[in-house]
C-alpha cells in the first residue's frame, strides 16, 4: 500500500517535470503582451475586466495595422490575487514568450511580480495595481492613481468644492488599499481646512457598521468618506438610512459598481459622490465606441474601470514602442530599456483621461474625475 | 505464543524496517534536490518549474511539521498556518531591520533562528491553554488563534529609526519616529522589500532537518511517550506520562518547523501580508497531511509537492484550471482512501506480487497509517 503510493506519486512527480521541461515560444515578428491577474476567486472580477479590456484594444491594434507594422499577441495567466501564485503566473508567461506585462491587477501581487520583473528588467505597466510599492523599480509603471495620490485627490475635490469641512471617515483596517487612501486623506485634509471628526475602522466580512456610524453622526460629521469597496459601502448605505443619518457620502474608485449590487435599493445611493476614472455612460464618443465594442464582444458586460484602465495601458505601450521605433525580434530586456525612457515622452489620449508618465517615478499625471449619483445614473461633476 | 528470544527479533527487524523507512525520506528528498539542480545548473527548466522549488520546500516543511501534530501527537490543529505567519513576520522584520548592518548569509542563518524561536514561543504559549483540550474543542481554538494573529499583525505597525524601535496598533503617523527612520511593517500592507534570500539549497537543508528533527523525535523516548498519549491517553496518565508536557513538547516544535517555512516564504517574494495566512492555507496544509497519510511523512512530502505544483501545471486549461485541480483532488483522495479503492489495489497488487503473501500487505498497510 505505501510502496504502490510512492511509485504512483514518484511516476507523477516525474511527468510533472517532463511536461514542464518544454517551453512555447511565440512566432516571430509579433510582440508579445503578458496580462496577469485574478481571473478566478473573490477578485476575479477585476481580472477579467482587464483581459478583455486589454484583449479588445490588442484586437483594435492588430485591425488597423499593428504596432511598428508588426500584429499583437495577448497571452494571459490567472494569479487568483496570491502574491506566490502571481510569481508563478509571470513565470509561467515568460516561458511564453511574453516580452512586456500588462499587470498585475491587484496590488499586493503586484509588488512580488515587480520584484521579479526589476531582476529581469522586465517592463511592467500596472493598470490598476495602486499601492505605492508597486513600482518601486524604473521598469514600472502604472495607469491609475496611488492610493496616497487618491486620499490625495479626494481631499483636494472636497476642500475645492466647498461640500463639507466636518469630515467622518470609515475604513477597513485589513485592507491596504483602504488604509492608504485614508492616511493619505488624512494627511491632505489639514491643508484642505478640513476637519476629521471621527475615524473608524472595521475589517473585512465585516456586515453591521453602526458603531463607525454612530459616532460620524454624534461626531455631527456632514460628509461621511468610505475608501473602500462597493459591496461594504452598500450594506453601509442602507444601515445609515435605516438610522437616519444624512449626510454627503463620498468614495473612490473601490465604489465603483455599486448600483449593481444584487436586491441593493438604488434609491439609497442617490447623491453619493464618488472619484472614478471611467463612466461607462459618459458621453464623449471615445467612452461610447468602447462601451459599445465591449459590449458587443463580451456577451453584453457593461465595462467597468479596470478594463477602461487596462485599455488605455495597451494603447501606453503602443505609444511608447512607437517612440522608441521598436521590432519585435528585441529581447525584453532591450524593450525595458527603450520603453522606460519613451514613456517620459508619450501623451495619450486615453478613457480614464489624458495621460503623462513621469519616467523617474512611473505615476501617471492626469486630472481626477469625480461623478455623483442622480437618478441612478452616473453624472459627471468637473 | 513467543518466547523472549522472537521478541527481541521482532523489535530488531522493526527498527531496521523504521531505519530504512527513515533513510528513504532522505534519499527521496536528496534524489530530487540532484535531478532539480542539474536541471538549473544546465538551464534545461522552465521559468515557471524554476519559481517553484522554493514554494515546493515551503510547504514541504509546512506538512511534515503539521504531521508531527496530526499524525504522531494525535491532534488536529487548524491553525498551522498561524505560526507560518508568525516565524515569516518576525524574520521578515528582523531582516528589513538589521538591512546590510550584517553579510547576506549571516543575516538570513539569523533570520531562520530569530522565525523559528518566535514561532516556537508562540507554539508554547497557544500550547499551555489549549493542550488541554480534545479533539474538536482543540481543533476549533486552533483555528481562532491564526485568525488572532492574522488580525493583529494587521493592525500593527513598526518603525526604526536613530532611536531604536517603535510599535504602534493605531496608524503609521502615530509611532512618532524621525523623519529619516524607516518604516518596516505598515498594517495591513504588511512588510515590502525584503530581501530574496531564500533558495532552493537552503530549502532542501532545512527539509532536512526538519526530517531529522521530525524523524529522531518520533523514535526517542519522548516520541514514544507523545505517541502513547495520542493511542490511549488514559493508559499514558495511568503509567505516570505527563499528557501535557508531552503533547506540548510535539506542538511547540511543530510550531517553530513551521516558522521555518514562514521564513523561507516571506525570504522569496517581495511582498508579505496576511492574507496569506488564513485558514485556507492551515486546511491546504491539512490537506497534504491527510491524502499523504496521517502519521507518514514520506506521503506528505509527495502530497505537498504534487498538490503545489498539480495548479501551476494545469495552467494550459486556462479557465478550468481551478475546476479541474478540484475534481483531480477529489479523484485522489478517493484513489487512496477509499475502502473500495484500497481493496481494489490490495486486489492488484496480490496480483501482481503473486509470491508475496498476501498477510505481509496487510501488515504494512497497518503501518502505512500509523
Amino acid at each position: 500500500m505505501k510502496k504502490m503510493t510512492k511509485v504512483i506519486g514518484i511516476c507523477a512527480a516525474a511527468a510533472m517535470v517532463m511536461t514542464t521541461g518544454t517551453a512555447a515560444f511565440a512566432e516571430e515578428g509579433t510582440f508579445t503582451i503578458g496580462a496577469i491577474g485574478p481571473v478566478t476567486g473573490a477578485a476575479a472580477a477585476y481580472g477579467i475586466s482587464v483581459m478583455n479590456g486589454a484583449q479588445l484594444a490588442v484586437d483594435e491594434i492588430n485591425a488597423s495595422g499593428g504596432i511598428n507594422g508588426y500584429q499583437v499577441e495577448l497571452i494571459t495567466a490567472d494569479d487568483e490575487h496570491d502574491a506566490e501564485k502571481s510569481v508563478n503566473a509571470y513565470n509561467d508567461l515568460k516561458d511564453k514568450g511574453m516580452q512586456m506585462l500588462l499587470g498585475t491587477v491587484t496590488s499586493a501581487p503586484c509588488i512580488a511580480v515587480e520584484g521579479e520583473a526589476l531582476n529581469d528588467n522586465m517592463f511592467l505597466l500596472t493598470p490598476s495595481g495602486s499601492a505605492v510599492d508597486c513600482i518601486t523599480g524604473e521598469n514600472a509603471f502604472r495607469v491609475c492613481f496611488a492610493d496616497p495620490a487618491q486620499g490625495a485627490k479626494s481631499a483636494q475635490f472636497i476642500g475645492e468644492h466647498g461640500l463639507a469641512t466636518k469630515i467622518g471617515i470609515i475604513y477597513d483596517s485589513s485592507d491596504p488599499y483602504s488604509t492608504g487612501i485614508m492616511e493619505s486623506f488624512v494627511a491632505e485634509a489639514d491643508s484642505q481646512g478640513l476637519e476629521v471628526v471621527s475615524n473608524e475602522a472595521f475589517s473585512d466580512n465585516r456586515t453591521d457598521f453602526s458603531a463607525q456610524l454612530n459616532k460620524a453622526k454624534d461626531a455631527e460629521a456632514e460628509l461621511v468618506f468610505l475608501p473602500f469597496y462597493y459591496q461594504e459601502a452598500a450594506l453601509v448605505l442602507k444601515q445609515a438610512s435605516d438610522m437616519g443619518f444624512a449626510p454627503t457620502f463620498f468614495g473612490c474608485d473601490g465604489m465603483d459598481g455599486i448600483l449593481t449590487v444584487e436586491n441593493f435599493d438604488t434609491s439609497l445611493a442617490e447623491g453619493l459622490m464618488l472619484l472614478t476614472p471611467f463612466t461607462p455612460n459618459a458621453e464623449d464618443e471615445m467612452t461610447q465606441n468602447f462601451v459599445a465594442a465591449y459590449e458587443e464582444a463580451f456577451d453584453g458586460l457593461v465595462p467597468i474601470q479596470f478594463g477602461a484602465d487596462a485599455y488605455d495601458g495597451i494603447y501606453a505601450m503602443k505609444a511608447a514602442l512607437e517612440d522608441a521605433d521598436a521590432n519585435p525580434d528585441m529581447s525584453a530586456s532591450e524593450l525595458c530599456d527603450l520603453m522606460k525612457v519613451s514613456m517620459g515622452n508619450i501623451t495619450v489620449e486615453g478613457l480614464t483621461g489624458t495621460i503623462t508618465w513621469d519616467p523617474a517615478t512611473g505615476e501617471p499625471e492626469k486630472e481626477p474625475k469625480a461623478v455623483v449619483i442622480e437618478n441612478g445614473e452616473y453624472v459627471s461633476q468637473d | 505464543m513467543r518466547d523472549m528470544g522472537n521478541n527481541t527479533e521482532l523489535v530488531k527487524r522493526m527498527r531496521r524496517k523504521t531505519l530504512r523507512g527513515n533513510l528513504l525520506n532522505y534519499v527521496i528528498v536528496l534524489g530530487a534536490y540532484a535531478i532539480l539542480q542539474t536541471m538549473v545548473m544546465t538551464g534545461n527548466i522552465s521559468s515557471l518549474l524554476k519559481g517553484l522549488l522554493v514554494p515546493l520546500c515551503v510547504y514541504v516543511i509546512a506538512a511534515l511539521s503539521l504531521n508531527l501534530v496530526v499524525g504522531i501527537s494525535g491532534e488536529l490543529s487548524l491553525g498551522h498556518a498561524g505560526f507560518m505567519c508568525v516565524g515569516a513576520y518576525s524574520s521578515a522584520f528582523f531582516s528589513n531591520a538589521v538591512g546590510t548592518a550584517l553579510p547576506d548569509i549571516l543575516r538570513f542563518i539569523l533570520a531562520i533562528f530569530v522565525g523559528a524561536a518566535v514561532a516556537g514561543l508562540f507554539g508554547i504559549l497557544i500550547g499551555i491553554p489549549v493542550l488541554r483540550l480534545k479533539g474538536d474543542y482543540l481543533a476549533i481554538v486552533t483555528l481562532a488563534f491564526g485568525e488572532i494573529i492574522k488580525n493583529l499583525l494587521n493592525v500593527l505597525y513598526a518603525g526604526i529609526d536613530s532611536n531604536g524601535l517603535h510599535f504602534s496598533t493605531k496608524s503609521a503617523m502615530d509611532l512618532g519616529m524621525e523623519p529619516t527612520g524607516r518604516q518596516i511593517i505598515k498594517g495591513a500592507l504588511g512588510i515590502s522589500g525584503t530581501p530574496k534570500n531564500s533558495t532552493f539549497t537552503v530549502g532542501i537543508i532545512l527539509i532536512l532537518i526538519t526530517l531529522m528533527v521530525v524523524q529522531n523525535l518520533i523514535n526517542s523516548r519522548a516520541g514514544r511517550a507523545i505517541m502513547s498519549t495520542r493511542d490511549n491517553r488514559i493508559a499514558a496518565e495511568s503509567i505516570g506520562i505527563p499528557v501535557t508536557k508531552y503533547k506540548l513538547l510535539a506542538f511547540s516544535i511543530s510550531a517553530s518547523l513551521a516558522g521555518c517555512a514562514g521564513v523561507l516564504y516571506a525570504h522569496n517574494l517581495a511582498t508579505l501580508n496576511t492574507k496569506k495566512f488564513d485558514y485556507n492555507t492551515s486546511i491546504l496544509i491539512l490537506v497534504f497531511v491527510v491524502l499523504g497519510g496521517i502519521g507518514n511523512l514520506t506521503g506528505s512530502i509527495i502530497a505537498a509537492v504534487i498538490l503545489t505544483a498539480l495548479p501551476e501545471m494545469l495552467r494550459f486549461l486556462n479557465n478550468y484550471r481551478m475546476l479541474i485541480y478540484a475534481i483531480v483532488l477529489i479523484v485522489i483522495m478517493l484513489f487512496n482512501w477509499a475502502p473500495a479503492a484500497l481493496d481494489m489495489r490490495s486486489r492488484l497488487r496480490s496480483r501482481i506480487f503473486k509470491n508475496r503473501g498476501s498477510g505481509n500487505g496487510k501488515e504494512e498497510e497497518q503501518n502505512g497509517n500509523a
